[in-house]
């Protein structure tokens, strides 16, 4: 039986949706301080309990708080998703049409990319061969600002991928439109934008999964065919010395 | 055989434009599950429009949501609000019974050190905050000229790009007025013509006379008491 929706259960979900996205630590001190704020009973280990509440209400009108796993540092971070959505319409009212056509064509790109980003260059290049409006570099580049500041995006070194809130929002559309191309972790099972391959039988890993996964081992080894690991394992030692 | 129903009683009558006659109107064929799912993309499409502080039209309700359902219009949106308020904390409020236009509002008694809105947020909120002061001290409506002589003292002036806030003319002459948080009106028999600002209805919902004469008082150091007139208005002013 699910718990009733308290004020603070109330005052916590609605900084989740302004925040666009939580970090993890960040979510423990505001479920204390929504507690706190509204006289509600505080236990700091039920984080999870307090969200399960929310969500069972959140059901019905197909919503989520859900926790995704930052590709960048292994960090959780928790969004509220929309799982009716069919396509980027969380985003479809706060940018133009051709705005959106720009993200939809960079996503394309960073999905497809080797390595999950895709190069400033090569997206100013798609901006004026856009099919609604043809789009300036100057003015494409704007707009990627705003993307990233808006955290669809992220930006390293003048590349982009997909930014935490994008993947943990968009996972189930991305999964069922980029089916074939769209690759999973082979260690968590979820989607892997940014992600290390195996050379000889090609599955992916997160590079938070890699870590893990080849912590203290001296001779990493892929798991699913057992040839050697030939990427850089961030963290691992290689050659036997302990780090 | 279809037929078309009037709908009655929600003035609806001027709405139904040129429907196509074989759509069914009869409220009782509605089933639970399919009015729970208007209920459900109603809700979401009020958080999505509230988000960015734009009124909602019933017009527009209307036509994106509620479509062929316009029977049972009234039903939705009593259950959308209260989804609202159980689920989110929020309130949908008429703030035009004339022309039908809604907002949300915060039910959620507001926290010290909240941070509710995003950085960019809190600093125009600020901005606004203080120029809703100015305007109750003043006596519930200020001329444009003298807004911008105050703002002037903030070294906030109407031709220049501001740091933090860009184009300050356009954010409280045309944001903050669109997100009716400002009311602007043309003083009559002025030439060149004048306006005058006054609250908004969101203003009006959002905030009292109250928190904003506390904010003034803390910020002067003294007892709201000390400004007698404003003191006994805020305090007989009902939420």
């Amino acid at each position: 039986m699910a718990a009733q929706m308290t004020d603070a259960h109330r005052r916590f979900l609605q900084a989740l949706m302004s925040n666009g996205i939580t970090e993890g630590s960040e979510a423990k001190k505001l479920h204390q301080h929504c507690c706190e704020t509204d006289k509600v009973y505080y236990a700091h280990d039920k984080l999870d309990d307090f969200i399960s509440t929310i969500n069972s209400h959140l059901q019905p009108l197909f919503m989520q708080i859900r926790k995704g796993i930052s590709e960048d540092d292994g960090r959780a971070h928790y969004a509220v998703v929309n799982l009716a959505e069919t396509e980027v319409t969380k985003m479809a009212s706060d940018y133009t049409e051709s705005e959106l056509e720009l993200f939809r064509k960079t996503m394309d790109l960073i999905i497809l990319s080797e390595n999950g980003f895709a190069s400033s260059t090569d997206i100013l290049n798609l901006a004026d061969q856009l099919k609604t409006k043809k789009m300036k570099k100057k003015e494409a580049e704007q707009v990627l600002k705003v993307f990233v500041e808006d955290k669809w995006l992220s930006e390293k070194n003048g590349e982009y991928t997909l930014h935490t809130r994008c993947i943990i929002e968009m996972e189930q559309y991305i999964l069922s439109n980029y089916q074939d191309v769209a690759r999973k972790c082979n260690i968590c099972h979820s989607l892997a934008i940014q992600s290390q391959g195996c050379e000889s039988c090609g599955i992916g890993m997160h590079l938070p999964c890699v870590r893990k996964y080849f912590r203290g081992q001296t001779e990493p080894r892929c798991p699913e065919c057992n040839e050697f690991w030939s990427c850089d394992t961030p963290g691992v030692s290689r050659m036997g010395s302990q780090t | 055989m279809s037929q078309r129903k009037r709908s009655k009683g929600l003035g609806c009558s001027q709405l139904l434009d040129g429907e196509d006659d074989s759509i069914p109107t009869q409220v009782e064929r509605r089933s639970q599950e399919q009015l729970n799912q208007k209920v459900s993309e109603l809700v979401q499409f009020l958080l999505v429009k509230d988000q960015k502080k734009i009124p909602i039209k019933r017009a527009d309700i209307l036509k994106n949501i509620i479509r062929e359902y316009r029977d049972a219009y009234s039903e939705i949106i009593r259950r959308a609000d209260r989804t609202l308020q159980e689920v989110f904390g929020l309130q949908l409020v008429e703030i035009d019974a004339k022309r039908h236009i809604y907002i949300l509002i915060n039910n959620l008694p507001c926290a010290e050190g909240e941070q509710l809105c995003r950085d960019k947020e809190k600093e125009k909120m600020g901005l606004l905050l203080v120029i809703l002061s100015f305007i109750f001290m003043k006596g519930n409506s200020v001329k444009d000229s003298a807004l911008w002589e105050f703002l002037h003292l903030l070294r906030v002036y109407p031709g220049k790009q501001h740091s933090v806030f860009g184009d300050v003319r356009k954010l409280v002459a045309e944001e903050f007025v669109r997100q009716k948080y400002l009311e602007t009106t043309a003083i009559p028999l002025t030439d060149p013509p004048e306006f005058k600002y006054q609250w908004g209805p969101r203003a009006e919902k959002e905030t009292s006379k109250k928190d904003v004469l506390n904010f003034v008082a803390k910020m002067q150091g003294k007892d709201p008491k000390f400004w007698a007139s404003q003191y006994s208005e805020a305090n007989k002013a009902t939420t």
